[in-house]
């Protein structure tokens, strides 16, 4: 189970709105490498994991990718708080305003709705771990592309600390992959299911 | 006596090496050093998460006393521009 802190794990303070940074920035919160999909793929790859490390791993990771969720959306509700429609006109984000006005809804920066196809739970460690090194890959450039296009001071360190936290996620996942492949090669009884 | 947002700040400096050294001792569960680490950060957060609540308000949903009335729901939350600190990066 859980419980909820009533703080982020990284300060999210955004002075200027910006709903044409919000469009794109909003791929991680709904989109193919994102945070919501981060957090899903762990907390659903963790009931068939092996070896003590590694289902530590995928539970922690899942639950720090919630708040990673909670920052990007922090950062999405802050850019379109205060826009105006012009504002919002001009950033591109009409069609997402007259679907969710201000609000934060899990889409890709294309639009499209968030889908469970963007992530894989084979039952299998070896496959999941090894898909769990392609994620947060995926989501270091991501963030990698996001920093690119930003120029707001106040958009860009929360940025760098989350795609710092996939450089971690990944050395952690691959320490992971390690463990699980040792395990399954010593002379066990069983085999890894 | 601390004001709210640098109290909170030292919170979450706090937090966050304890989330970075608890992953780092899942696939290390033998090095003490960071063991030790990890067991202070633990009892420093604690410590300064109980002299914010005692000031500024509940912290954690179900291990946080309240006053009357509750305070659990009252604002800002932490997705909002003014529950948040601006990070002055040589400060800290």
């Amino acid at each position: 189970m859980w419980t909820y802190d009533k703080f982020l794990q990284y300060p999210i303070k955004i002075k200027n709105p910006n709903p044409e940074m919000a469009k794109i920035i909003i791929t991680q919160y709904g989109g193919p490498d994102g945070e919501l999909g981060a957090s899903l793929r762990y907390l659903s790859q963790r009931f068939s994991m092996i070896t003590p490390q590694a289902i530590a791993t995928c539970n922690d990771v899942g639950t720090e990718e919630l708040a990673h969720l909670e920052m990007v959306g922090a950062m999405v509700r802050q850019l379109m708080k205060n826009a105006t429609l012009e504002e919002i006109q001009k950033g591109g984000m009409a069609g997402y305003y007259v679907d969710h006005g201000r609000g934060v809804y899990p889409i890709s920066a294309a639009g499209v709705p968030f889908n469970a196809s963007y992530l894989q739970s084979k039952g299998d460690p070896i496959v999941d771990l090894t898909e769990n090194l392609a994620a947060e890959q995926k989501a270091r450039a991501t963030y990698e592309y996001l920093i690119n296009m930003a120029d707001d001071p106040d958009v860009i360190e929360p940025l760098k600390f989350l795609r710092e936290r996939e450089v971690v996620h990944y050395q952690r996942f691959g320490e992971c992959l390690r463990i699980v492949q040792d395990y399954l090669q010593e002379p066990h009884l069983f085999t890894m299911r | 006596m601390k004001n709210k947002m640098e109290l909170l700040k030292l919170i979450v400096a706090s937090e966050f090496m304890k989330d970075d050294l608890a992953l780092f001792l899942n696939t290390h569960p033998m090095d003490q050093e960071a063991l030790s680490k990890y067991n202070f950060y633990v009892m420093e957060s604690k410590g300064l998460k109980e002299s914010y609540e005692m000031n500024y308000g509940m912290l954690s949903e179900h291990n946080s006393l309240s006053p009357y009335p509750w305070q659990w729901i009252n604002n800002p939350w932490p997705w909002e521009y003014d529950a948040n600190f601006n990070l002055d990066k040589e400060g800290m």
